[in-house]
């Protein structure tokens, strides 16, 4: 008696699933395209960022009309920077809302997860900052917006050792993410390749709050640089702790530097540094500056590199339906492959591997300020 | 030899050791009293940061000038209330059922505030830069350097503990908390409220885990709500290191533990990174009542 | 007396009309994939809550290490299909029979570690217990990330997608049913004299050092197939998927919560737990989102809210009902003949 009522239970719940998911999912005037990012966990703070930055993209092309006639509808699922999670948020995108595209995630972990599914259901796929390399390599319908990992870490090599003149380098990572330990590895390859000599390679565990030990290895070496590839949250924090303990060169950095945060976090200790990025918040371009302006406007903070790169992935996404004519995934794969887009983070256009070819530029940070440098094409 | 033995490093493990001695004194009284490890003891120290940081950001908007000493009460006062509610509200009602209920409770109540914080939209999931309200100072011994950040620190933690360690010996109150740690029954005999001098515990522990808060918001100037997991975690394994209920032995743990990892990371981060669990392994197993503890026979 | 309907039949019954019923189900797109993943980590939770009950709940040893045994199924599990033998190129049928074999190594690997690290350990009580396994758990972390062979913090990858919902199902199955007989027998009996008194239990000459141990192993031995399972359907191993921080649905702290809420001491109470749980969180984000969807409220319902249900559930059930949905009653077809016979006078 009573296992027949856990039974029916059981299939009530599973039952209610599917009918609140035919309940939603049957509205012909919209075109639904997905989001995932982790607005929950400890990577919580950079999917808000991406999450903005879809809504915004979404925001504008509904403000002219929307796509092939129709209003498009951002359907948003969590995926708490946990690749089951995700995996499921992708599953739910695609069976019960039935997205015609996804942009996410921000992880690359995460984005491991959910691109089997996308390339075996045919829905195209744009991660907005999934650096690692395998993450295309899944399938044809797998496309990024950001640079990978081998290129930042060597523009920011040849960087340090021309322009900066540096012949000693120390490297601060964390080994626990893919992200900062692939920049790491790339810069140390190509600074040693060209010369340099890396003073000490220090990896520290997330969450990490005090990298003074580290930092204290590495200023035993007498370093001309600093390449610190982590967010812009710990890259702070590693600056000013540096400075206590005395250093007084430059910093370097990727693309995680850039956030308006970073100087409230480093104080004048990042003053002097310089970082890779997608693009500078000075760029004249005028989608830059709109960008920049309405996104300040909407949500009381400058863009940080992942709202502008949530922001593309989105756009890139929404152009190609525009461009295919279809919400056809196979379509909009094409479109896709095919695409030239000016998003706010450069010219995208997209090699074999569905990994973008676009420049970085690099910027310096004086008086709590991003000034623009260089631009480096690839 | 040079890696090992280096007054800079000596220096980084105290700056770590007094912030996790702040956490690890909480977490040794509760336990010393109730037999429980509160996992939310780490989100205390959470909200105590927060608490400065809305404080300190609501001063320097009104164009005041926000004392140390009053954002430190503010901080100290938030760890206390939040702990104060969760013993009243989650881990009273567990008095007498099996204690590893009232463990699981914690973990939930843990889980709780951190997401809770998060969810609500003024704090929301993101870092937070912290205020900086107070111009850094370098100094220098040699190669070595630390700056007055270093020595607030240091010395509000000492000054609390000084505090802690007369309220424990020389008032009634402290008495009361040493003779309830040790018999509850005699304790009732005594006509001595029990819950009182839990509520007072959480208390306390609660105040020294928001001033831990505000200390780490000051050095470490960005804060999250997830931002306890990892130091109360530390902070425990502290405690077991000086002996569980054993205060000063928690601030000695807290000391020993935070330069060792410190010393662990300046070899290798994989060492640094293990070599707090490792501690508290062996401790346990060889050495269950710690370096300061007294050893008690297991009672049938 | 021979009936024809022996409970273990009626298991076997049930379990075949459940398995029939959802394939049914899919085979007529009732049942998309959204819904067999759920139903797939679901049966996968099944596994881990299960096993984590004989740890903490029938031998009353507080473990937070069950990610630990995991991680270690899993990366065994991985590196042998992707590294060792290479299973993704290979034809069909050598596949599967390299992957159930691939699979149960994961768990015998992770049943040897859990006796060597039961051995020292069980001694400590409660939570000082619980406190050690958990360091276990994060130690294994540190570990994998250090070993640039299967991937560091990159995680494994490139695993082919070999856990289908058939060999899900038949693992569960397999498992409950191993499981169930281990509580019936001499062992089970051992271990729930620990639970309910450990001196006693000395006392009348059970040797506890060595049940405790055997609960070990059998724990993780289970965590470990589970977590094979769960890598090859997500074709990816990650060592954060294992930490005592993971949100996941399917770690630790979540593993931990169904355990408790389903009844420390009851398989069932584990079945049941692992189903709702993994159901209820599903819905509630269908909830969060469908509430967005009706603009009634002035702000839109963040997903973090869902996690707070979660908290919430969790805390109520310990103050309000500590010892679970079921306590430690089972469903009756877990429960053997014999034994019911003997409970009928006591309870």
């Amino acid at each position: 008696m009573k296992k027949v009522v856990v039974l029916v239970l059981l299939v009530v719940a599973l039952l209610s699933t599917t009918l609140t998911g035919c309940k939603t999912s049957s509205e012909p005037q919209t075109i639904k395209v997905g989001g995932i990012g982790p607005v929950t966990g400890e990577a919580s703070t950079f999917g808000v960022s991406t999450k903005n930055g879809y809504e915004m993209m979404i925001e504008e092309w509904n403000a002219k009309g929307g796509v092939l006639g129709k209003k498009i509808e951002l359907v948003f699922a969590d995926d708490k920077g946990d690749p089951t999670e995700g995996a499921t948020a992708a599953q739910k995108l695609i069976n019960e809302d039935k997205v015609v595209a996804i942009a996410g995630t921000v992880m690359s972990k995460v984005s491991l997860a959910i691109a089997p599914i996308c390339q075996s259901a045919n829905i195209p796929m744009v991660s907005p900052t999934s650096t690692n390399p395998k993450v295309t390599q899944v399938g044809d319908y797998i496309f990024r917006a950001c640079f990978i990992d081998p290129f930042q870490g060597t523009v920011g090599a040849i960087f340090a050792y021309n322009d900066l003149n540096a012949k000693k380098a120390g490297v601060l990572f964390d080994n626990s993410n893919d992200y900062t330990k692939g920049l790491a590895e790339f810069f140390r390859d190509k600074f040693t390749a060209l010369g340099g000599e890396i003073v000490a390679f220090e990896g520290h565990p997330a969450g990490t709050t005090d990298f003074t030990p580290f930092l204290t290895n590495i200023l035993k070496g007498k370093p001309d640089v600093i390449y610190c590839s982590d967010y812009y949250n710990d890259d702070g924090l590693m600056a000013k702790q540096a400075r206590q303990l005395g250093y007084t060169g430059p910093f370097l950095g990727g693309d995680g530097w850039d956030s308006p945060d970073l100087v409230k976090i480093g104080g004048d200790a990042v003053n002097g540094s310089y970082f890779t990025n997608h693009f500078s918040k000075d760029d004249q371009r005028p989608e830059v500056q709109e960008f920049v302006k309405k996104y300040t406007e909407k949500y009381g903070q400058p863009p940080d590199a992942l709202a502008a790169l949530g922001y593309d992935a989105m756009g890139l996404i929404l152009q190609a339906i525009q461009n295919a004519g279809s919400t056809d995934g196979a379509k909009i794969r094409d479109a896709l492959k095919n695409i030239d887009y000016h998003g706010v983070s450069g010219q995208i256009k997209f090699d074999a591997e569905r990994n973008p070819v676009k420049s970085a530029v690099i910027i310096e940070i004086e008086n709590g300020q991003q000034v623009y440098v260089t631009t480096v094409n690839p | 030899m040079d890696k090992i033995f280096n007054l800079q490093q000596l220096i980084n493990g105290i700056q770590l050791g007094s912030i996790y001695a702040l956490i690890a004194i909480g977490y040794t009284l509760v336990y010393g009293i109730i037999r429980l490890v509160n996992f939310a003891h780490g989100d205390f120290y959470m909200l105590g940061a927060y608490a400065a940081y809305f404080t300190i950001n609501f001063m320097l908007a009104q164009r005041q000038n926000p004392y140390i000493i009053f954002i430190l009460l503010v901080s100290m006062l938030a760890g206390a209330l939040v702990a104060f509610l969760s013993n009243r509200i989650a881990y009273r009602k567990l008095r007498y059922k099996p204690r590893l209920s009232a463990l699981i409770t914690a973990i939930g109540v843990s889980m709780f505030l951190e997401y809770f914080t998060s969810a609500i939209p003024a704090i929301g999931p993101s870092y937070r830069p912290f205020p900086q309200f107070i111009s850094m100072v370098n100094y220098n011994i040699g190669t070595a350097y630390f700056t007055n950040y270093q020595i607030i620190n240091v010395s509000i933690s000492i000054v609390l503990m000084l505090i802690l360690t007369y309220i424990i010996k020389y008032t009634r109150l402290g008495m009361a908390m040493r003779a309830s740690a040790q018999d509850k029954d005699a304790l009732r005999l005594m006509g001595i409220d029990l819950e009182k001098i839990i509520d007072i515990t959480f208390i306390v522990g609660g105040a020294l885990a928001g001033a831990a808060g505000l200390l780490s918001g000051l050095t470490y100037p960005r804060i999250l709500p997830y931002m306890g997991i990892v130091p109360g975690l530390k902070a425990f394994i502290a405690a077991v290191l000086g002996g569980i209920g054993n205060i000063g032995g928690a601030v000695a743990g807290a000391f020993i533990l935070g330069i060792s990892e410190v010393f662990g990371y300046s070899i290798n981060s994989i060492i640094g990174e293990g070599i707090a669990y490792a501690i508290l392994i062996l401790v346990l197993i060889f050495l269950p009542q710690g370096l300061f503890g007294k050893r008690t026979g297991e009672k049938v | 007396m021979k009936k024809i309907l022996t409970k273990n039949r009626l298991f076997l019954i049930y379990s075949l009309l459940i398995y029939g019923l959802i394939q049914l189900l899919y085979s007529f797109s009732a049942l998309n994939n959204y819904h067999m993943q759920i139903i797939e980590i679901a049966l996968i939770n099944i596994i881990l809550a299960t096993s984590l009950n004989i740890i903490n709940g029938f031998t009353g040893q507080f473990s937070l290490g069950h990610g630990g045994f995991m991680a270690i199924g899993a990366y065994t599990a991985g590196v042998l299909t992707t590294l060792v033998w290479k299973v993704p190129q290979m034809q069909a049928l050598p596949k599967f029979t390299l992957f159930i074999l691939a699979v149960i190594l994961g768990g015998v690997l992770a049943a040897i570690v859990g006796v060597l690290l039961g051995i020292p350990t069980l001694r400590l009580r409660g939570d000082y217990l619980a406190i050690v396994t958990l360091a276990f758990q994060e130690i294994v972390k540190v570990a994998i990330n250090a070993i640039d062979a299967v991937g560091g913090p990159r995680g494994l990858l490139g695993i082919p997608r070999l856990s289908t919902f058939t060999l899900i199902f038949l693992f569960t199955l397999v498992s409950i049913f191993i499981m169930k007989n281990i509580i019936y027998s001499t062992i089970g009996r051992a271990m729930k004299s620990i639970r309910e008194d450990e001196v006693a239990s000395e006392l009348v000459g059970v040797n506890t050092t060595k049940y405790k141990v055997m609960a070990f192993s059998v724990g993780a031995f289970f965590a470990g197939i589970a977590g094979a399972l769960l890598v090859h359907l997500l074709q990816l191993a990650h060592p954060t998927m294992f930490s005592f921080t993971s949100p996941s649905i399917a770690g630790p702290l979540s593993l931990l919560t169904m355990v408790y809420i389903g009844g420390a001491g009851s398989l069932s109470g584990s079945i049941i737990a692992a189903v709702f749980l993994t159901v209820l969180s599903e819905l509630l984000r269908l909830g969060i989102d469908s509430v967005n969807a009706m603009h009634i409220l002035p702000f839109t319902v963040g997903p973090e809210w869902r996690m707070v249900v979660y908290a919430v559930l969790l805390v109520v059930v310990m103050l309000y009902r500590t010892e679970g949905i079921m306590g430690q009653r089972e469903f009756k077809m877990l429960v053997p003949e014999e034994e019911e016979k003997n409970a009928a006078g006591g309870s």
